[in-house]
């Protein structure tokens, strides 16, 4: 096709692209008779796009989806149920395997519940311990998404060099817990263990390095054709849509309204540090995908803030009827025996009461609900998970645009499945 | 083992440098041959030993050894060394899978990286993570429409047995398909995935691990029945 | 949250479809009766609460009436959060749905349908959504049983054996 007229500033591509006409106008030229056949398209479980095993039912007019049914269930695992029939304690390992990515805003969701209907006091070390550890989770889950969703793209490099980074953050949470994944390091009533010699350097390290890596990604992604093509001004969605639909978390700041609940309602700590909450414009793709590439610098910030003024002190609350007592104290006081045994074998029971515990995971407001009834296990423990109810929004994200679209929409909602299904 | 290392011998009036030196061809022959005797601490001095043998006899002897090398055992190595695994994450497995793919502890070190997308070009399916009710019959269409020769390996607690979780809500992978290897771990890391795959990959060789109990001498340790 | 007087005038707004009011750990709780939810949350609303947070069931066996469903509302400007909830009895587990009013509800009541039974009357489309669309039993309820697989040890072999026969 010969470039038309246009301004020598946009490429031949572009101006090839600005003459196809969109699909009203074909329908409308073609003397309003609509050929159209509705085409129900089945995105099967098993997709190599879709994150996590999420079926969605497409259908389609040509290439343009005109609707979107999501159908999810199939990682459901019955942790609600599960969470039921344990202590307080032995729960805290089967909430962190739900958002299988930010594993320690379960646990912290589900802590400062517990916390909350106990009315135990959390120690200033143990609060700034537990930032550092949730905003090294929120990067290592902002790395996973940037590299799954360009994966989806076509950009296979930046998914190896993301999980370069992640295995720095998964090295710094082996060493303070042992483990890499659903490390078990927030109990009710601070953290399990200090940090041993050696994670505040490790840690200092990988935060000099991790801005510039930002930097790489955002010097390769930010202007590349590729990527403005495919992301800048494709299924945008309006912020009174989006709160009307519940969501919250960076879809919601990329639409321009900042509500953050580090900042609404500071827990643990939150407003002992300076940070600045990215926010976007338009709503589209493209803001989503800076908001939380931007997220990464500030989650950088907070954690040096946070090293910077860590305070010394118990690193677990005092109170011996809800953690354990240190295992020099067995050797020499009785209460501090019996306080092991009945914590170990029965656990410590919980005022009857039900409360909602809210805080800000990468993907949104998560929150626990806890409803005791007085004995050592909870009577019901309900995670509200961002990404269950952001799912909602992408029937109206993508209503109108193509499938190619729909694939780079799915890869910026950060959809968790085993958030949604739990 | 001690590696011996001894300078090649080189002919008189050749130049010293390496790689444009003529080798003895005869001696590397008889080097050769010697290897496996030489591996399996024998003797290299006896009537039978290889490389006392001339001519036609030499030639036999090569014969039997390249039949004994059968078609079998070499389309075995070449499986082996080139599984396609489906790329099939359920949860919390498949993102310690990624860092088995990751620059770290390479997959494709292997040759394992091609991770194909359509359950036709695949032949191991690791089944990363908890195996829900509804997915199961999924699961199981999946592994109907890999080709032969196919193999799974079930990745983590949660669907070799049912994991953290024993509830209403999973099924152990065993109970719909066959199972060749077991990785335990809640999620396992990188390097037990990929001892896990290795494992299978000495099973594909006709060369499957007996278990620890051959290993640690421990045979007579079974708990059996009659003696509860 | 609004603190215990303001609940208390709130509640007094709503008249008598507030029945109790909760004020625990700086929490602030409406039981509202079950067939007025909807005017409930529209005011609630019109009060600055236009955001729906969760809406999620519980259930309250052996109290009755047993099933209850929670709609935890936000007022972002205010910053305030309030919990309404309404508590059914398992033999009419029947609850207007607030979908129309509020998008965000569609999902979270199926969830509270699929896992407690509790039917939304006016739900678009009130099908499972986290089991098999074909499943019996409604699993979150305190009386289903946990499931899962019994641990088979060696030494009780010839038992699982003999049981199998």
């Amino acid at each position: 096709m010969t470039p038309t007229e246009s301004p020598p500033t946009l490429s031949e591509y572009r101006q090839r692209e600005q003459s196809i006409a969109p699909v009203e106008n074909l329908i409308e030229r073609s003397g309003g008779e609509t050929s159209e056949e509705l085409l129900t398209l089945n995105f099967g479980p098993h997709h190599p796009a879709t994150h996590g095993v999420l079926r969605l039912l497409v259908t389609l007019q040509g290439e343009v989806v005109r609707d979107l049914k999501p159908i999810i269930g199939y990682v459901h695992t019955g942790i609600e149920k599960t969470a039921e029939d344990k202590a307080y304690w032995k729960v805290i390992p089967i909430v962190e395997r739900m958002d299988y990515l930010s594993y320690y805003f379960n646990a912290m969701a589900y802590c400062g519940a517990v916390e909350t209907l106990a009315e135990v006091q959390v120690p200033k070390r143990a609060q700034y311990l537990r930032v550092i550890h949730l905003e090294l989770n929120r990067i290592a889950s902002h790395l996973i998404w940037l590299g799954t969703s360009v994966l989806d793209l076509g950009a296979t490099s930046i998914f190896l060099y993301c999980l370069r980074e992640r295995e720095l953050i998964l090295d710094l949470f082996e060493m303070s817990s042992g483990a890499r994944m659903h490390t078990r390091y927030f109990q009710v009533g601070g953290v399990i263990e200090d940090i041993p010699t050696g994670f505040a350097a490790k840690l200092r390290e990988f935060l000099k390095i991790m801005p510039k890596r930002a930097d790489e990604y955002g010097a390769i992604l930010n202007a590349n054709e590729i990527v403005l093509q495919r992301l800048r001004g494709t299924c945008p969605l309006d912020a009174q849509t989006l709160l009307s639909l519940g969501v919250t978390g960076p879809l919601l700041r990329a639409a321009g309204n900042p509500w953050d609940l580090r900042k609404a309602t500071p827990y643990s700590s939150y407003d002992d540090f300076a940070f600045k909450i990215p926010v976007g414009t338009v709503g589209d793709n493209y803001d989503r995908y800076a908001v939380r590439l931007a997220e990464i610098y500030e989650s950088v910030k907070i954690i040096e803030q946070a090293l910077d003024g860590l305070p010394e002190g118990p690193y677990i609350t005092e109170d011996r009827k809800v953690a354990l007592p240190p295992r020099h104290e067995l050797a020499t006081s009785m209460e501090a025996l019996i306080h092991h045994f009945k914590l170990v074998t029965e656990g410590f029971r919980v005022p009857p009461g039900e409360v909602y515990n809210p805080i800000e995971s990468p993907r949104g407001e998560l929150a626990c609900y806890v409803r005791s009834d007085g004995s050592s296990k909870p009577a019901r423990v309900h995670m509200r998970d961002p990404s269950f109810v952001n799912l909602q929004a992408l029937s109206h994200m993508t209503r109108g645009s193509y499938i190619a679209d729909l694939i780079a929409t799915t890869a910026m909602l950060d959809p968790i499945l085993g958030g949604i299904d739990r | 083992m001690e590696v011996k290392r001894e300078p090649i011998r080189r002919r008189e009036g050749s130049s010293l440098s390496a790689g444009t030196v003529p080798v003895d061809a005869e001696l590397l022959r008889v080097r050769r041959l010697n290897a496996p005797q030489l591996l399996r601490g024998g003797d290299l001095q006896g009537p039978n030993q290889p490389a006392h043998l001339e001519g036609t006899e030499l030639e036999r002897y090569v014969e039997e050894r390249m039949l004994t090398t059968t078609l079998d055992k070499a389309v075995a190595w070449a499986r082996s060394n080139s599984f396609f695994p489906l790329g099939f994450g359920l949860a919390c497995c498949a993102m310690e899978q990624f860092h088995t793919a990751g620059a770290r502890m390479d997959i494709a070190r292997f040759g394992f990286e091609a991770f194909r997308a359509s359950p036709r070009q695949a032949d191991l399916i690791i089944l990363a993570g908890r195996v829900s009710i509804k997915m199961a019959p999924i699961i199981r269409r999946l592994y109907d429409q890999m080709l032969e020769p196919k193999w799974a390996i079930s990745m983590g607690a949660c669907c070799s047995s049912m994991g953290v979780f024993n509830n209403y809500a999973l099924v152990p992978a065993d109970k719909f398909m066959p199972i060749d290897v077991h990785v335990p771990g809640c999620p396992p890391r990188p390097e037990a995935l990929m001892h896990g795959i290795l494992k299978l990959r000495k099973l594909v060789q006709d060369d499957p691990d007996m278990g620890w109990r051959e290993r640690y001498g421990a045979v007579g340790t079974e708990e059996r029945p009659e003696d509860a | 949250m609004p603190d215990a007087t303001g609940l208390e005038l709130l509640a007094r707004e709503l008249g008598d479809a507030a029945i109790e009011t909760v004020y625990f750990r700086e929490r602030a709780t409406i039981v509202v009766d079950p067939a007025r939810i909807r005017a409930v949350l529209q005011t609630l609303r019109g009060k600055g609460y236009a955001f729906m947070a969760s809406l999620h069931g519980v259930d309250h066996y052996p109290e009755e009436p047993r099933l209850g469903v929670i709609y935890e509302l936000l007022d972002m400007s205010a910053v305030d959060r309030i919990a309404v909830k309404v508590r059914v009895p398992l033999e009419a587990p029947r609850v207007e749905s607030v979908t129309a009013d509020w998008p965000t509800a569609d999902h979270q009541e199926r969830e509270v349908y699929d896992m407690f039974g509790v039917v939304f009357e006016g739900h678009p489309d009130l099908r499972r959504i986290l089991m098999p669309e074909d499943y019996e039993g409604h699993p979150q309820r305190r009386d289903f049983p946990i499931g899962g697989e019994p641990v088979i040890f060696t030494r009780d072999e010839a038992k699982w054996l003999e049981a199998r026969e």
